[in-house]
């Protein structure tokens, strides 16, 4: 075990895939000579070359669509959004692409592809470098779409995504890449896509989240136990497919469920996990499922009032948790 | 344009082509007329649900086609390509089970709707109706030959309308950059459903759009198949060459509406298409070939028999054939499903 941050667990993934597989390649703005923005990509273009970490034109759908395209000729192409925010010029290529490749050639072609888009806000990004896309995605079949939060999950997701026959839009919290650190194995091992993750136990109350937020439920919820009381707390890793296995038993456990996201409210991935449970297990539930979620604004603005205002925090969350427990 | 070809008598042999390579030509645009045609009628006879048609664009689809190599080139077609798949190894058998949505679509397998072509097996790559998607993935794989140093050019169509979009500029200035070796074949047969060249853009010519991005465009007569093959030809040789992509403009018309749903006299006039017609590949082929002396009477009836037998047996095998399974429908969305 070697203990290495969430930005080292990315670019390790991707290093030793591309050691392992010669079919892997980078490509996008700025991640061959420069190394990337957030310095994802530093060193590839000495070690592996021009090809391999290609230095893209300023086109975000030429990067998903040239990578759709060498996906389907038996690559296996990484492609970086410099942020998530400047997705939204690929999402066609995405949805109407990438998603629908297997489905409409009747399983003849294939697209094994990854998005990586740093994503989420806390950083003074303004509106425009801080948004959480995902609900945009979400819900559109042929898509796998993960979020890890830790570096363990970001290594072996990633991986995972890079062998995985299918596109994968992967969110990383850019917030996350130098002030989480934790423990990886020296050896090759993936996280299954697919599979979410109990990051606490406790009997009280359970809370199901993803990406950054996970690190603020698990603050909240040491919070919560130095007042007696023990939450759940289950990162869904994945938020296509949902694990609804991991989300049935971890709601069940407790009867008591908040769902928490950095994306705004409405129409997010907290509205699906709420239907789920609803659906199977209303009548086990000891309380009203919760959502507790950035407002519904387009965006998070850049000063520091409002940017705090916007952004959940581990005193919100908690505070959302104690009303949820006191129920 | 040029009425040139029909006044010489050996432009084939001038560009190295055989009699039979001539009539191969023929006999793609002939079957693609046909066939086209018969899905008119079957449309009209409620057998069918749509058509969309590619009439008047044959010969140009049929010539490119026979410039490519069928064993290493990857193609990219648009909906209108029927001459163009069935001059790369598509049957028409396929083509009536596309139109028919049948289990058995090569394509889709009754998923999509016809003239949305994809073949592994025929190296034709899935296409979709979002217009000029597939231009990016024509640079995708031309960038994954030229990372692995593969003989094979990318020949990627599309109709003028379509050089409007993004995805347009974003894969010619891609494959610009990087020297990728792509055939870019417009296909500008005058309208976008109902809007004329003039009001979908103000350069003289579509193939004047390559200056933009550092390479060739060059415009040909899309009528006339032997212009149409030496450019193909000629973009070719320089892709492989390693010299980069080449726009061509194959310059036509649509004769037909847009599809079976559209009514095209609300927007252009009956004399229009009538003198249009006078420039119909597909005879003016025809007399090339008699004035050349490969081709006679007799040869034309024969072949024309040959041609209605291939289009009544698929129509018949079509017809027959089953639906796709109702449950298969949540089939193939993800890997194993």
């Amino acid at each position: 075990m070697a203990k290495i941050s969430y930005l080292e667990a990315i670019r390790s993934a991707m290093r030793e895939e591309m050691e392992r597989d010669a079919d892997v390649f980078v490509l996008g703005e700025d991640v061959g000579v420069k190394g990337g923005v957030f310095h994802a990509t530093k060193g590839f273009y000495e070690q592996f070359g021009e090809m391999r970490s290609l230095d893209t034109p300023l086109a975000e759908s030429a990067i998903a669509g040239v990578a759709i395209g060498a996906a389907m000729a038996g690559m296996r192409p990484i492609a970086e959004m410099q942020f998530a925010d400047f997705i939204f010029p690929a999402t066609n290529q995405i949805i109407s692409e990438a998603a629908k490749i297997r489905y409409r050639s009747n399983n003849d072609w294939n697209c094994p592809l990854v998005i990586r888009a740093p994503f989420g806000g806390g950083i003074g990004g303004a509106l425009y470098h801080s948004q959480c896309p995902e609900s945009v995605f979400f819900g559109t079949p042929g898509l796998k779409i993960v979020a890890p939060s830790t570096p363990y999950d970001a290594k072996g997701l990633l991986k995972a995504s890079i062998r995985d026959n299918d596109p994968v839009l992967y969110f990383e919290h850019k917030k996350c890449y130098h002030s989480i650190t934790g423990d990886v194995p020296e050896e090759d091992y993936i996280v299954p896509i697919g599979k979410a993750d109990v990051k606490r136990e406790g009997h009280d109350i359970t809370v199901i989240t993803y990406g950054l937020m996970v690190h603020y439920v698990l603050r909240a919820a040491e919070e919560l136990s130095k007042e007696g009381i023990e939450t759940l707390v289950l990162d869904l890793r994945t938020i296509q497919p949902l694990d609804v296995d991991a989300i049935i038993a971890a709601a069940k456990q407790t009867g008591k469920v908040l769902i928490v996201h950095e994306d705004n409210k409405t129409g997010g991935v907290g509205a699906e996990v709420a239907a789920i449970i609803a659906e199977e297990i209303l009548y086990d539930l000891d309380a009203p499922i919760q959502r507790l979620a950035a407002p519904d604004v387009p965006a998070m603005p850049i000063n520091p009032i409002q940017e705090k205002f916007y952004m959940l925090n581990p005193d919100k969350i908690a505070a959302k948790m104690r009303q949820l427990a006191e129920w | 344009m040029s009425q040139s070809f029909i006044e010489q008598k050996n432009v084939h042999h001038s560009l190295g082509m055989t009699d039979a390579d001539v009539i191969k030509i023929y006999r793609t645009m002939r079957l693609a007329r046909l066939f086209d045609e018969r899905s008119e009628l079957l449309q009209r006879a409620g057998k069918v649900a749509f058509h969309v048609s590619g009439q008047g664009q044959e010969a140009a689809q049929a010539a490119a086609a026979h410039a490519l190599d069928l064993a290493h080139d990857m193609f990219f077609p648009y909906y209108r390509d029927y001459a163009f798949v069935l001059g790369v190894g598509c049957e028409v058998s396929d083509l009536m089970l596309s139109l028919f949505a049948k289990a058995a679509d090569p394509f889709s397998g009754g998923r999509q709707m016809p003239g949305h072509f994809g073949y592994k097996a025929k190296r034709i790559v899935t296409g979709s109706s979002p217009v000029t998607t597939q231009v990016p993935h024509a640079a995708g794989f031309a960038l994954v030959a030229k990372m692995r140093n593969q003989p094979s050019v990318s020949f990627v169509t599309f109709g003028e309308g379509s050089s409007n979009q993004g995805d347009f500029h974003e894969g010619l200035n891609f494959a610009g950059v990087h020297k990728l070796p792509v055939i870019f074949f417009c296909e500008n047969n005058q309208y976008a459903i109902s809007v004329p060249y003039v009001k979908q853009m103000a350069c003289a010519k579509v193939s004047d759009r390559a200056a933009g991005y550092g390479f060739p465009g060059v415009s040909v007569d899309g009528t006339d198949p032997f212009e149409v093959y030496a450019a193909v030809k000629t973009a070719r040789e320089r892709a492989l060459r390693g010299e980069g992509p080449t726009l061509i403009e194959a310059q036509m018309y649509r004769l037909m509406p847009h599809s079976t749903s559209d009514d095209d006299s609300q927007y252009r006039s009956k004399a229009e298409v009538q003198a249009e017609r006078e420039r119909d590949p597909l005879p003016r082929m025809l007399m090339y070939m008699m004035q050349t002396g490969i081709w006679d009477d007799v040869k034309e009836a024969e072949l024309k028999a040959e041609c209605v037998k291939i289009i009544n047996a698929a129509t018949e095998l079509a017809d027959k054939a089953p639906y796709p399974v109702a449950e298969d429908t949540l089939k193939h969305v993800y890997e194993g499903d």
